[in-house]
């Protein structure tokens, strides 16, 4: 459209910020809301190092909330 | 009487905590209530050069807490209204002279003589603001639109939700009209949408609150001023009025801006 294309103009810093706050936002709720998964992760990749290789990078540990039930989600990719 | 405890709280310093303090705690003692005020940043003290009250301090609430002197002797009284009292920070002190069960004992015994206990709280998320929120009823947030003020906002209420503080709500201060628009500003709705409690009110950037302060009257005395009628709508918010948000914006459009905005919508 014409006037789309007047409207495509470069992300603003505001709009950046919003971004960059969201994002951060989420993982730092999560977090707090769940303090001990970190330690959990690296309690994770103690165990897992001593039968397979990993990259302790990858490992991602996450609580999740689908309605009503809390998932404990664990991916840890193999090398 | 069964007055409220309204805490004032922020995360990151230097956001308009104490000058909110100030305009509200004076602006509800206007409207008719009978208002104290305590300076819980124990060592800065700040609220009493904001009130223009700093001469007339004898005790403070370091001294109230440790039996030291009655409440009524710490009581500082405004001079503009007998409505409002300022209860002043120990300035040669620091924040483990005072515990959160003193506070709470203090703004219960408070609590039976005025409508209004406002808490000026400290920065940061340790023992003084703790003392700060754990005696309050309701608490207001305060932040800029600036990104690190905005995450510290989000970190306190975090803090308050797992200490079941349900009354939150948020004043964003120091807003830029001429920067939100070009989009260098983060707006009222933007900041919004990333935190999710309920606005209590915004309050533009005003450069006259520097001379306010050099005198010690805050905004809410001066007719003209546009972060005194900012503060105003809060206060009226705060009795349960339900005035709509004003938005802040740069002096009159002309109609060729006017044309430029339909189309953008
Ligand atoms: N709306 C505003 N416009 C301009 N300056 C402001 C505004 N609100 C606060 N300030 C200034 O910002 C500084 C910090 O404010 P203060 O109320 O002391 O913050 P805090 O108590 O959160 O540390 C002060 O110099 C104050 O005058
Ligand atoms: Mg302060």
């Amino acid at each position: 459209m014409f006037f789309d294309f007047f409207k495509k103009r470069k992300k603003t810093s505001a709009t950046k910020a919003k971004e960059r706050l969201q994002i951060i936002l989420a993982h730092e709720r999560a977090a707090n809301k769940a303090p001990f998964l970190d330690d959990l992760r690296q309690d994770i990749i103690k165990v897992i190092s001593k039968y397979v290789d990993i990259d302790p990078k990858t490992i991602n540990v996450n609580l999740q909330k689908d309605n009503s039930m809390e998932v404990l989600e664990i991916n840890i990719p193999i090398k | 009487m069964s007055g409220k405890v309204l805490t004032i709280t922020s995360g990151k310093g230097g956001v308009g905590k104490s000058t909110s303090s100030a305009n509200l705690a004076l602006g509800l003692a206007l409207s008719g209530k009978k208002v104290v005020t305590i300076d819980l940043d124990i060592g800065l003290r700040n609220l009493d050069m904001i009130l223009g009250l700093e001469n007339r301090i004898v005790y403070d609430v370091v001294n109230v807490v440790e039996k030291a002197c009655k409440i009524n002797q710490a009581l500082i009284k405004d001079k503009r209204t007998d409505n409002l009292f300022l209860i002043a920070a120990a300035q040669t002190r620091d924040k483990s002279a005072v515990t959160s069960e003193q506070i709470i004992g203090l703004t219960n015994e408070l609590k039976k003589d005025f409508d209004y206990v406002i808490l000026d709280s400290p920065a940061g998320i340790e023992s003084g603001f703790r003392n700060a929120m754990l005696p309050a009823d309701e608490i207001i947030i305060v932040t800029t639109p600036e990104i690190s003020a905005v995450r510290d906002a989000d970190r306190v209420i975090g803090i308050l939700e797992s200490n079941d503080k349900t009354q939150v709500s948020l004043i964003i201060n120091r807003i830029n009209p001429t920067l939100v628009k070009k989009g260098d500003m983060m707006s009222k709705d933007d900041v919004l949408q990333v935190l999710s409690i309920p606005l209590i009110g915004v309050v533009p950037e005003d450069s006259n609150i520097v001379s306010y302060t050099n005198i010690g009257e805050p905004s809410v005395l001066h007719k003209d001023s546009n972060s005194g009628a900012a503060y105003k709508n809060i206060v009226k918010r705060i009795l349960g009025e339900d005035v709509p948000f004003m938005e802040i914006t740069e002096e009159k459009k002309g109609f060729l801006q006017s044309i430029i905005n339909f189309f953008k919508e």
